[in-house]
Formats: C-alpha cells, sequence, structure tokens
C-alpha cells in the first residue's frame, strides 16, 4: 500500500564550523521499505534514531531530501494529488499528546475535527452526538468529557481521546508515533486490544512507532529496526527469535533478562 | 470564556470604567454643563461651582465640559491608531508566517529596518514631514508601531504551525480557512489582545504627548494632551487646571494596562479562576 524507496533525511546542523555555514547531519539513510495492505508494521528504535521523523515523512509533513514515498503507485510529495489522496487515506496519532490538541478546543470539538474529516469523503454522519459519544467510549472514556478542555484531562486521557479522534477520520492507514507508551499496562493492553478489532473490521493498515518490543510482538505482524537512522533488520514478528541481527538480538535479551527479573 | 470574564474582577472593573468614558465621550454634548470653547473672562481661574464643577481655566472655559468633550480625541485616535496598527501588522504577519519564502524575506526585511528607528524619533520625523495634522499623528503612530505587530504576529504563525494539533489538521487534509480561522488567528488572538491593551496605553500618551508639544491635536480643541500644555504657564496659579487631565491620562492608561493583564487570565484557557 505504501512503498518507501530510498528516502534520505537530513536536518541543518546546530553546530557549524564555518559561521553560515549549511552542514547537515542526516538523520535517515537510504531507508526502504514496504507496508502492505492490511498489516500492521512495528517500527523499533532507541530514542533519537529518527522513528518520529519517518513518521513526519509517512503523514507528508516532511518531505524527504531524496527518495519517494508512493501510496498505491502514486507519489505523495511530487504532486497536489498525491498529498490530496494520502490525507484522505491516513490519519495520525502523535508522541507528544501535550500540543495535540488544541487548549482552546473542548474534547467535542477536538473530535469533531476527526469527524469533519470523515465528512469530507462523502460518509455521511447523521447524529453528531452519539458519534462523538461512541468514540469516546470506544476508547474508555464517556460522554461526561465531551465539554471539558484538553488541559482538565489527564495525559493519559488525552491521549486516548488523540487516537479517538485519529480513528473519527475512518482512514484506511493510521500511523501511531508511540500513542501509548504514556499509558499505563492494564490501559495499553486495552487499547491495543480496540485496535486489532478495529483493524480487522475495518481492513486498516497500521504503523506503530515504539520502543517497547512487547507491545509490537502483541500487535505488530511485521517489525523493522531502526537503528541511528538505518534499517538493520526487517522481519515478520513470528519469525523474530531467529534474527540475526546484532542490534535486534540485543534488544530481545534486555526485554529477556528484564522479565525474569521482574518474575524472580 | 464569558463567565471566566465575569469571575475576573480587574477584568471588569477596567472594561467598565473605559466603556463609561467611552460613553461619557460620546454623550459630551448632551452632558457637558458648559460650551467647551465658550470663554468667560471675569470667571477665569474660578475654582469649583455649580456652574463650573471643576473651575475653569485661563480663558474662563470651563474645565469639566472640556474634560468631556476631550474624550473624543484622547481616547479615539488611541483606538484608531491600535486599529490600524493591528490591521496592518496582521496582515504583514500573516503573510509572512504563511506564504514563506520570498514575500516572507520581503517583509521582514522591511520590519528589521523600521524596529531599527527609534520610534519616537520617527514620530516627530513624520509628523514635521507631512505637516502638523492629527491624521499624520496617527498615520506616524501606525507607520512607525506596525512592525511590531508583524513580528510578532509572524513569530505566532510559526510557533503554531508547529504545534502538533495543526499538523493533525495538515495530516487529515482539513481546509487551510479552518485551520486559520478556528486554530491559528484564536491562538494568536490571546497574545495579541494582551499587547494591544496595554498599546493603547502607549498611544495614549503618545498623541498626550504630541498634542502636548503642540504637534497634535491643535490649540482650541479640547484634547488632555493639550489642555496639559494649556496649562503650564499658570501651573503654580492655578494647579487644577493642570491636575484634572493629568490625573484623567493616568487613569485611563493604567486601565487600560490593567486591562491588559487581566485579558490575559481571561483568554487563557488554563488560567481557570475558581
Ligand atoms: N526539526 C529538527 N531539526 C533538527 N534535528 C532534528 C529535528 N527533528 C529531529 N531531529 C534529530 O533527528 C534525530 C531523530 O529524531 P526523532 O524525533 O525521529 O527520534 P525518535 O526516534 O522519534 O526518538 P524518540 O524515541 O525519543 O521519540 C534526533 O537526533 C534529532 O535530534
Ligand atoms: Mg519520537
Amino acid at each position: 500500500m505504501i512503498e518507501i524507496k530510498n528516502v534520505n533525511v537530513s536536518f541543518k546542523s546546530e553546530i557549524q564550523k564555518k559561521i553560515f555555514g549549511s552542514e547537515r547531519v542526516q538523520v535517515l539513510h537510504d531507508i526502504s521499505i514496504n507496508i502492505p495492505e492490511g498489516r500492521c508494521l512495528g517500527i523499533l528504535g532507541e530514542s533519537g534514531s529518527g522513528k518520529s521523523t519517518m513518521g513526519r515523512v509517512i503523514c507528508g509533513l516532511l518531505k524527504p531530501d531524496s527518495g519517494e514515498i508512493l501510496l498505491n503507485g502514486v507519489s505523495v510529495y511530487n504532486s497536489r494529488t498525491g498529498k490530496k489522496n494520502l490525507q484522505k487515506k491516513l490519519s495520525v496519532v502523535f508522541q507528544d499528546y501535550t500540543t495535540s490538541a488544541n487548549p482552546r478546543f473542548r474534547i467535542k470539538d477536538v473530535l469533531m475535527e476527526g469527524v469533519r474529516a470523515k465528512e469530507r469523503k462523502g460518509k455521511k454522519v447523521k447524529d453528531i452526538n452519539s458519534e462523538l459519544e461512541r468514540l469516546l467510549i470506544l476508547v474508555g472514556l464517556d460522554s461526561s468529557y465531551l465539554n471539558r478542555f484538553p488541559h482538565e484531562l489527564s495525559g493519559g486521557q488525552l491521549q486516548r481521546v488523540c487516537i479517538a479522534r485519529a480513528v473519527a477520520c475512518e482512514p484506511e492507514i493510521i500511523l501511531f508515533d508511540e500513542a501509548i507508551s504514556s499509558l499505563d499496562a492494564h490501559t495499553q493492553v486495552q487499547i491495543m486490544d480496540l485496535l486489532l478489532e478495529l483493524k480487522d473490521k475495518l481492513n486498516l493498515t497500521y504503523v506503530f512507532i515504539t520502543h517497547d518490543l512487547t507491545s509490537v510482538t502483541y500487535l505488530c505482524d511485521d517489525v523493522m529496526f531502526l537503528y541511528k537512522g538505518r534499517i538493520t533488520d526487517y522481519q515478520e514478528v513470528k519469525n523474530l527469535s531467529q534474527t540475526k541481527d546484532e542490534y535486534a538480538r540485543k534488544l530481545l535479551e534486555s526485554i529477556i533478562t528484564y522479565d525474569s527479573e521482574e518474575t524472580a | 470564556m464569558f463567565r471566566r470574564f465575569i469571575k475576573n474582577k480587574t477584568a471588569v472593573g477596567t472594561v467598565a470604567l473605559v466603556l463609561i468614558i467611552a460613553i461619557l465621550g460620546i454623550l459630551a454634548p448632551v452632558i457637558a454643563p458648559n460650551d467647551p470653547y465658550k470663554t468667560d473672562i471675569i470667571n477665569k481661574f474660578a475654582s469649583f461651582s455649580w456652574q463650573y464643577p471643576f473651575g475653569t481655566d485661563n480663558l474662563g472655559r470651563c474645565i469639566l465640559s472640556r474634560m468631556l468633550y476631550g474624550i473624543r480625541p484622547t481616547l479615539g485616535l488611541a483606538v484608531l491608531t491600535m486599529l490600524g496598527t493591528i490591521g496592518l501588522g496582521a496582515l504583514m504577519g500573516l503573510l509572512a508566517g504563511y506564504f514563506r519564502g520570498i514575500i516572507e524575506e520581503v517583509i521582514m526585511r522591511v520590519v528589521d529596518v523600521m524596529l531599527s528607528f527609534p520610534s519616537q524619533v520617527m514620530v516627530f520625523a513624520v509628523v514635521a514631514l507631512l505637516g502638523i495634522n492629527v491624521q499624520n499623528v496617527i498615520l506616524a503612530n501606525v507607520f512607525i508601531k506596525w512592525a511590531w505587530y508583524a513580528r510578532m504576529i509572524r513569530t505566532g504563525v510559526m510557533q503554531y504551525r508547529e504545534r502538533n494539533f495543526i499538523q493533525f489538521s495538515r495530516c487529515v487534509g482539513t481546509p487551510e480557512r479552518f485551520i486559520l480561522i478556528r486554530h491559528l488567528i484564536p491562538s494568536i488572538a490571546a497574545d495579541l489582545a494582551v499587547l494591544s491593551s496595554l498599546d493603547v496605553g502607549w498611544a495614549i500618551i503618545n498623541i498626550s504627548t504630541l498634542s502636548f508639544l503642540g504637534l497634535g491635536v491643535q490649540a482650541p480643541t479640547p484634547e488632555w494632551g493639550a489642555m496639559l500644555n494649556e496649562a503650564k504657564n499658570v501651573l503654580t496659579s492655578n494647579p487644577t487646571q493642570m491636575i484634572i487631565p493629568g490625573i484623567a491620562i493616568v487613569i485611563l492608561v493604567s486601565a487600560f494596562n490593567l486591562m491588559g493583564d487581566a485579558l490575559r487570565d481571561v483568554l487563557d484557557p488554563k488560567e481557570v479562576a475558581e
């Protein structure tokens, strides 16, 4: 469904050897990957490895220095229609939930933006209020939150509202950038169950960015390891234990030791 | 928003005070006890009386009536100046912040040039160049002040564009119009309201200063700054003539400054005054 071809991204470096220099730090190196329809791709990597940057490239928010993103064979960054196409199909939950909702909006307005995106696709919403309520119940909240402001919610509640907003658009692809990392273990499982259910029901494609291997094994079909801006391994989750890649092994082992420590 | 406004005593108080003063100014012809231009040489420097509640000035004109009539040029011109400044500044700032590229470069370089002039000197220069006249005073004030607003608004636009809620809107294809009207402008408007109510105070002082120096509103027209100018010659013999417009200016300017602070609390959704 989405094809990423030889993408390179660099940012202007803060430290320049010369005044007015234009040295750049490369953040993503020659990334190529294919995200098939109806599957969930996990992107795993440590902090600063370029996961969010890659997410922004996929969302159409950051034009890569070189390389191409193809959505069903149409380039996203080369034409207006390509981008329009992507906007119709994709929705996103960002890592930083504190700025994800306009602080001047009530929760119902926040969700309305998603509902409006759905309406733009020609899907009629008959009863707005029950639709908003349905969305909140979906993520384990209730309609009493509709009239609150974002700052009156806890971080986890707000993140769930953001997930509800992403789902409200009824997209085909949803990108989660550490969307559930800020939630407690119990809610994480609850949300992941919900996501799996939605995925089956609506045949969604997920891109799931995280640094937590356990949630990847729970939710994803494929996993991609990102280390310092390079793909070090790409595997189906069920073959994960056979990975030969050093970095992936290290991650796997660290989780296993962590788990055994906990049970001990 | 409205409930928060009612709860904030400073906001209600200052807005009410400014409104009352504005209404007094509008109703001046009805409520003023005397003709502000009528001289009464026999009664000059009269002290408080029923006929002249605040006494009379060096030409025997009723000070209260002149104060009331003076509200229009004092407050009106200041508000007009601010509207002009914000209008021009907002337009330029939005253009620069929104379209980027060459438009931004041009606007911001002009802004840089504007900001590098000392503002008071610029006002004098513009007034001297265009002639002493009220319109020119306003023009000069708008001319030197818009750059501040343009810069502030551009910074605001750029800062909020990067916020995730706007990035989300972009991602799902929300129309640019919605992003601008519902996300960007309200976010910036709060900062703008604070700055502009502080700046109305500045404009009042500036216009009064120019009038005091004889560069703004001209002699017989009642304006608070011009009244101070007339009063300065009789400072020792008839201090009330000086004290009344002086105090009035201080009160009005303070009201606007306090209003700026209070508005910030009201417009910030996180400042819930429980
Ligand atoms: N706008 C930017 N300008 C300059 N450098 C940037 C910018 N955005 C990201 N970077 C750099 O790119 C690298 C990757 O950042 P990114 O946000 O993608 O990391 P991440 O994998 O999402 O990390 P985390 O798990 O902490 O969220 C970092 O070294 C960061 O400093
Ligand atoms: Mg990140």
